[in-house]
């Protein structure tokens, strides 16, 4: 006689349970890092933070929903003018319209998805950069917001936000690294549900999923919605920590999306590990290569066409690949009961 | 008048974009590629020129017998070495590649040439100006841009509807692998189409340096030129690509007659327009 044996389906694993127990570990290390980091570190993790909510974004832009944008800086350029001209204009207190950039950068997105959704593949990638191009060069035209040239953010504004130097800086790096877990959590809980399901299921085959009856269109349009808004809220947040805008900066596609393209990239696009290696590494990188100007970023594309070739997944896939390692648990495996 | 001359000049301006443009279709209707790199092959071969035009001191028309070919070599390699190798049903590897591509050529040409910007001199042809009635006066320069433009446009539709290698490009545009099978190597043909649309790159490059100054940065600009006289044209229709850049052409220069500022703005609306009336271009030939 067999004995019988039954399994059942699960997402989490050991491995998971660690991961989230060192990743809240290192969270509360960070969240109190104001009081064991220096001016210039903080200032630096911040930006890293930032840089991670902007590959996680648009990670899940190319990689899940299988919309390849080079043209993101539209929204990072967008949620900091909404940021500025909310202030300078309706006198709106910084944290408040943080999350109001957010939204209408989630608005403004709209008419842009429906018109760039009629292009295809890679057009779609040049016509998201035109957007951009437009963006900038309407907001160029702006001269209540310092036209070509930009404007700084007034001092009283910039007072309101806390009275000392001090927690200034530990607040706008709080915000910085709370958008990170915003970022995060929200990828992760929209994976999770059905939608996530789905996603999943088109970024694996788009054909075999419409004929699930996936409504593929509806998807890619809330992702792009969704990742336009945090995209916009992570862009005020950016140019709160500079003080300072202008149109070549706010849209800036080196800054705002090659970049970011070769952190995940190079971390490992379609999961949701890739871009958290890919950041860790592109400031590595950057710390220690920085100095050599534009041969620096002559490696990084070096570095991205290799990866491409090489290893298309990326370090975490290549990681992943041989040791099956998941940190966040979004695949579902069978797993034997114990009796 | 100044409307007039602003239509005009326009026009003969949509030229230089279709030079820009028809390298992007082709290789799109060839082997579904998209070049992100394009504009900066495009600014490498105008700064290939320059150094050409400034240690043989030849003039720029002539140093385009020899940017022409080592463009064309540079394609060929380009697509035999490594774009080949991205090609497939993912459209990621081949548009993150030409990303890198990008990123290596403006970099590169910054550390040789700096961020100066430069241009080539064609002597007295660049002043030199022809008499229309109506009080009209149009450069030769610009002309003969157009009739180059015109000329290109009018042989690669020669090469494509009437030669063997054109026989070749439809047919592993159809179906890759009963092209194969039919005795085409695929590889190479995707490496000669490579070869001629950097081969009309290196042609638009030239004239875009003795037209205007340019820098290593410029190049995604150009790319986004040729890539909107592409989809106001339509896919996969040569002719209707050269009316997408005299239609770009013309917008831009209305609109920097109405404000300066609007110049590329304008152009930038007339391509949204054209995608929200007419989504897939005015004269579409492809899917």
């Amino acid at each position: 006689m067999t004995t019988e044996r039954t399994y059942s389906i699960s997402r989490s694993s050991k491995t998971s349970l660690v991961a989230a127990v060192v990743g809240l570990l290192v969270l509360v290390g960070l969240a109190a890092a104001p009081l064991w980091a220096g001016r210039a570190d903080m200032r630096l993790l911040s930006e890293v933070f930032l840089y991670l909510s902007l590959a996680c974004l648009w990670n899940l832009l190319a990689g899940y929903a299988g919309l390849v944008s080079v043209g993101q800086q539209a929204f990072v350029g967008f949620g900091g003018y909404m940021l500025f001209a909310l202030a300078i204009f309706a006198g709106m207190s910084p944290l408040a319209a943080i999350p109001l950039a957010g939204l209408l950068g989630a608005l403004v997105a709209v008419p842009v998805a429906l018109l760039i959704f009629r292009l295809r593949g890679a057009y779609f990638a040049i016509g998201t950069w035109v957007i951009a191009e437009v963006f900038r060069l309407s907001f160029a035209q702006i001269s209540a917001l310092g036209g070509g040239s930009g404007t700084s953010l007034p001092v009283a504004l910039v007072k309101s936000i806390a009275s000392s130097r001090s927690m200034r800086e530990a607040t706008t790096y709080w915000m910085a690294l709370g958008m990170a877990v915003l970022v995060l959590v929200v990828i992760y809980a929209l994976l999770r549900s059905r939608n996530g399901l789905a996603l999943t299921a088109i970024r694996d085959s788009e054909l075999a999923s419409q004929s699930f009856g996936i409504d593929i269109w509806r998807h890619k349009f809330a992702v792009y919605l969704i990742t336009a808004g945090l995209t916009a809220m992570t862009g005020a947040l950016i140019f709160l920590q500079k003080l300072r805008i202008s149109p070549d900066a706010a849209f800036s596609v080196n800054d705002w999306t090659a970049f970011v393209i070769f952190i995940v990239v190079i971390g490992g696009i379609g999961t949701l590990e890739g871009p958290i290696l890919g950041v860790i590494v592109f400031f590595l990188l950057r710390e220690t290569l920085a100095d050599l100007g534009s041969t620096y970023l002559l490696i990084l594309g070096a570095v991205a066409i290799v990866v491409m070739l090489k290893a298309p997944k990326g370090l975490w896939g290549m990681l992943k690949e041989h040791t099956g390692l998941e940190l966040f648990p979004l695949s579902r495996r069978v797993v034997k009961d114990k009796t | 008048m100044d409307w007039v001359n602003a239509i005009v000049q326009g026009v003969l301006l949509g030229g230089l974009y279709a030079l820009f443009a028809a390298g992007l279709s082709l290789i799109f209707g060839v082997m579904r590629l998209v070049n992100i790199a394009h504009g900066d092959f495009i600014v490498l071969a105008a700064f290939l020129g320059l150094t050409i035009t400034t240690t043989l001191g030849l003039s720029p028309l002539v140093a385009l017998a020899l940017v022409v070919p080592v463009m064309a070599a540079i394609g060929y390699v380009l697509q035999r070495g490594i774009l080949n190798r991205t090609l497939g049903d993912d459209i990621l590897p081949p548009l993150m590649v030409t990303f890198g591509l990008s990123v290596i050529i403006q970099n590169g040409l910054l550390e040789i040439y700096s961020a100066d910007p430069q241009k080539m001199s064609a002597g007295a042809l660049e002043t030199a100006s022809l008499s229309l009635p109506g009080g009209l006066n149009v450069g030769v320069l610009p002309i003969l841009m157009f009739a180059v433009a015109v000329a290109v446009i009018a042989g690669l539709q020669w090469i494509f509807y009437h030669s063997s290698l054109g026989r070749a490009f439809r047919a592993v545009s159809d179906k890759q692998d009963i092209a194969q099978l039919m005795g085409l190597n695929k590889a190479h043909i995707f490496g000669l189409a490579m070869a001629l649309s950097l081969a009309v790159v290196g042609i638009a490059g030239v004239f875009l340096g003795i037209r205007t100054s340019f820098d290593p940065s410029i190049g995604p600009g150009r790319l986004i030129f040729g890539f909107e006289a592409v989809i106001i044209g339509g896919l996969g229709n040569l002719w209707g690509t050269l009316i997408g850049g005299i239609i770009l052409g013309v917008s831009q220069n209305i609109g920097a007659q109405i404000n300066p500022g609007w110049q590329l703005l304008a152009g930038h609306i007339a391509f949204l327009f054209v995608l929200a009336v007419r989504p897939r271009g005015l004269f579409p030939r492809i899917d």
